[in-house]
């Protein structure tokens, strides 16, 4: 068996917020008809949690497990890595009649973590999103545009943002985001 | 620029969140079609100054395609709404008239 690494290995940078990859995370793509029974069984299976509705991410386990809504037929569950491989099993067992699809796509994936006060600013010098307390927050999932190339973001706490991207432009979105949390770059549109 | 709203993810982004893709309701002409068709089909496009109907992709969001009602002048969007159409709904036609009284493009009015 190989030696799984994540694509930046916890790359970390510290500017007026702190820019660190997360390593490795379990990530399981589901597309199918998010309103019947089957794909909420096989959800809680995986990660124990509800269908999210539209534009929502929901997190359990501190963190550990979460579920966010991609598109009206997609999710995406989070999980540790070790267990997407035997989520994904079950999941297949609970969807075999059903038009549905899941994918284990954690090796596909890179996942990043900005926190800090300036952590909405950060994002919001990278992306076309309305990033004030009021317009976006803990609870919600955004798919957007970063910088050059698609990502997906949700805010654990109201200090905190993750974000997801593919894994083949890891390091482009590092240096995005350090560059966009650079001591001295803060703007303070946040208050 | 800009600025629509997804009718799929619910999303309200500007337009580099989206991928454009050419003019709405085009009905397509293919085999058995005669060259005159799919010559329409293929090159006659309208080109209006005013109110214009567009397909787009949420190419940076959820990736479902959709249509949209705009003004190629002001950039105002009237609405957007599902693909799943041959023509604009009710509704974005009465909004369209409620703002551009007497418009009329292509075979909708
Ligand atoms: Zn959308």
């Amino acid at each position: 068996m190989s030696d799984a690494v994540s694509a930046l290995e916890g790359a970390r940078e510290d500017g007026f917020a702190t820019v660190e990859e997360l390593g490795l995370k379990g990530m399981i793509t589901l597309r199918g008809g998010l309103d019947t029974p089957e794909v909420g069984a096989a959800v809680e299976a995986a990660v124990n949690l509800a269908v999210p509705g539209r534009g929502e991410v929901l997190i359990a386990d501190g963190g550990d497990h979460a579920v966010a809504w991609m598109s009206p037929d997609e999710l995406l569950l989070v999980m540790s890595y070790e267990e997407a491989e035997a989520s994904l099993a079950g999941m297949r067992d609970a969807l075999q009649d059903q038009h549905a699809l899941v994918v284990n796509v954690s090796d596909a994936r890179a996942v990043f973590q900005v926190s800090g006060a300036g952590c909405r600013e950060v994002i919001a010098k990278l992306c076309p999103v309305d990033m004030s307390p009021g317009a976006f927050g803990p609870g919600q999932f955004r798919r957007t545009r970063m910088a050059q190339v698609p990502a997906a973001f949700w805010m654990p706490d109201d200090q905190t943002v993750q974000v997801v991207c593919f894994r083949s432009v890891a390091v482009y979105v590092f240096d995005l985001l350090r560059g966009a949390s650079a001591t001295g770059g803060e703007v303070g549109y946040f208050g | 620029m800009l600025i629509l709203t997804c009718p799929c993810c619910g999303v309200t982004g500007e337009e580099t969140e989206f991928a454009p893709g050419g003019e709405a309701h085009l009905k397509r002409f293919g085999p058995g079609s005669t060259d005159d068709e799919f010559h329409g089909y293929l090159f006659e496009k309208v080109n209006p100054r005013g109110v214009h109907f567009e397909r787009w992709r949420h190419a940076n969001g959820c990736g479902k395609w959709f249509h949209a009602a705009r003004c190629t002048v002001t950039l105002e969007v009237f609405g957007t709404y599902s693909a799943q159409t041959t023509e604009p709904p009710q509704d974005i036609k009465d909004r369209i008239s409620a703002k551009r009284p007497g418009w009329s493009w292509r075979e909708f009015a």
